[in-house]
């Protein structure tokens, strides 16, 4: 009796967390299904509407932004373009930066290794005015080379792979000597195999960071044609239900990617802590 | 590092260059720039600079306004890490009991983490706004509401919004750790102590140490860095300017202000609060901390 009491309770505490977690943007979804009219005149709705489809439809095809320059869909591709790009760049520099750190004899090892995790302090945020002036000196602005490079360049994805690799057992390359294995082969044919559940964790990790980028798209671009979902949402122009529907369609895609790769994602970053 | 290595040869370098070149060029040029930036004051017309020694420093700390912001941004930090942190553990710690519907819960508490702080922010906004505005109605028949004028009502927005998500930061984790602590230990604990409540806090709690350390240090980070999408979706540091988080005024003054050697000395400063924080993780807490 006291089992099925306590368990009612453990429910009714998940409840209220759940409430608070998903109705806020179960209220936002059912207003973006609403016309602007009726938002307007009737404030934030909880029931469905019938705009579904007219209002989605039109705010990934219509023209938007300061100058009318720029689709929702365009911005989706620029998302992409950006996130793919600093996970593919992170994960292969910090791979390779790992392995160079943990299987080697590096003269000044001590030093490459301050040289690389004591930017961990340094979180782009608090070089956000050098950065900018830096990629213009580079003619980096406006460009998709200039919304990748900087974020890529962070020790956070080197940092897993030194202590996944650390936890590999030495007979490992011992075995893999005797065979007169080589460094780049030992690299190819034994590590990257073995970390591939790290590698798809250290991927995702990076690509949700990416997209979820905002300060950076914002000052790195001011040609709308470069402009991207998460930073667009502000500066988005549009009636008010056009808003709601870019709001519930920007965070499809990394929740998504969390939802379904949850597990993996959990696995590769606690195993790590 | 291993005991068994591969002897230098120079292929090593060929694995380190392609990081080391991009953290020499995009980050540790900035920062150099910065460093530059702090201890120069440029002339209001951007035509020439000279070298200023701290003055930039003494301007920032003479000037109100940065206290303001570093008293908002420990109190936020302060308050996101308590209400993230307590809502997260409970209920990570009714998920770990309950026998059905555990999956579908820890689903639908995870998915709010994968969201941008600054879409979190404009939702938030609508919540707010004063014509559609459900928490904004609500919370104004209750006291009369007005974050454009009242400091408080600013602050309870800005909490409220920089919250939420981070509840699922904290429930992913929390929830981790509690699965990694052993059957055994929980099983024996029950022979000895009988009640619930105490045994949660003399062996579950202390054994959730590590995570709860790693958390507090997450969110502290998060409220730092991360809310600046939050602050420029929702109050943008109104009424004042006293919603503005350090990281944000750093940005305004650079930015916006112009005055690069101010933004530059503030971003010095948050770099040595970072560095803090760090040394007092390594040294102070990691010691007294029992892992398994």
């Amino acid at each position: 009796m006291t089992k099925y009491i306590s368990s009612t309770i453990n429910h009714f505490i998940l409840s209220i967390g759940l409430l608070i977690m998903v109705v806020p943007i179960w209220i936002i979804f059912a207003s973006s299904t609403h016309s602007s009219l009726f938002i307007n005149t009737n404030g934030l709705q909880f029931f469905l509407g019938d705009n579904f489809i007219d209002n989605y439809s039109r705010v990934l095809f219509k023209q938007s932004g300061f100058f009318n320059e720029i689709t929702a869909l365009k911005m989706f591709f620029n998302s992409f373009v950006m996130a793919t790009g600093i996970a593919t760049l992170s994960v292969i520099t910090s791979l390779m930066a790992a392995y160079g750190l943990v299987y080697f004899k590096v003269k000044y090892a001590t030093f490459i290794f301050w040289l690389i995790f004591i930017t961990l302090l340094v979180p782009l945020e608090l070089r956000i005015m050098p950065s900018y002036i830096v990629m213009s000196k580079l003619n980096l602005v406006n460009t998709f080379a200039g919304l990748i490079l900087p974020i890529s360049a962070s020790a956070i994805a080197t940092f897993f792979f030194r202590q996944f690799y650390k936890s590999i057992p030495d007979e490992l390359l011992e075995a893999a000597k005797l065979d007169g294995t080589n460094s780049f082969r030992f690299f190819i044919d034994f590590l990257i195999p073995l970390s591939k559940t790290m590698i798809a964790a250290v991927f995702i990790f990076m690509f949700v960071f990416g997209y979820n980028q905002y300060l950076w798209p914002l000052i790195m671009t001011t040609s709308e044609q470069y402009w991207t979902v998460v930073m667009g949402l502000k500066t988005m122009y549009g009636s008010i239900s056009d808003r709601f529907a870019f709001v519930i369609m920007s965070m499809i895609p990394p929740v998504i990617i969390i939802i379904f790769l949850q597990k993996l994602f959990i696995q590769g970053i606690f195993q790590n802590k | 590092m291993k005991k068994v290595q591969f002897k230098s040869n120079y292929s090593q370098y060929f694995f380190l260059a392609p990081q080391l070149l991009i953290l020499l060029i995009f980050l540790y040029w900035p920062i150099i720039q910065t460093f530059k930036d702090a201890f120069t004051m440029q002339d209001a017309f951007g035509f020439g600079s000279q070298f200023a020694g701290f003055d930039n420093f003494l301007f920032i700390f003479s000037d109100p306004s940065y206290f303001t912001a570093f008293k908002f941004t420990i109190i936020y930090s302060f308050v996101i890490t308590l209400i993230t942190g307590s809502i997260g553990l409970l209920l990570a710690v009714q998920a770990n009991k309950v026998m059905h519907g555990k999956s579908a819960y820890k689903t639908l508490l995870i998915w709010p983490y994968a969201i941008a702080p600054a879409v979190v922010g404009v939702m938030a906004n609508y919540f707010f706004s004063e014509r559609y505005g459900l928490l904004h109605h609500l919370f104004n028949n209750l006291w009369g509401f007005n974050w454009y004028e009242n400091v408080f009502d600013a602050y309870i927005y800005v909490i409220i919004a920089g919250s939420w998500k981070q509840i699922s930061a904290n429930f992913i984790f929390f929830l981790a750790g509690l699965q990694a602590i052993q059957k055994t230990v929980i099983e024996a604990s029950i022979i000895d102590c009988k009640s619930n409540i105490r045994r949660f806090w003399t062996i579950t709690f202390p054994l959730l140490m590590p995570t709860t350390f790693f958390l507090i240090i997450i969110n502290i980070t998060y409220a730092f860095f991360d809310t600046f999408g939050i602050i420029d979706t929702t109050t943008i540091g109104a009424p004042g300017s006293e919603t503005k988080t350090l990281v944000y005024k750093a940005y305004i003054d650079g930015f916006k202000g112009l005055d690069l050697g101010s933004a530059g000395a503030q971003s010095i400063m948050m770099m040595i609060i970072v560095l803090v924080i760090t040394i007092f993780q390594f040294r102070y807490i990691e010691g007294k901390i029992h892992y398994n």
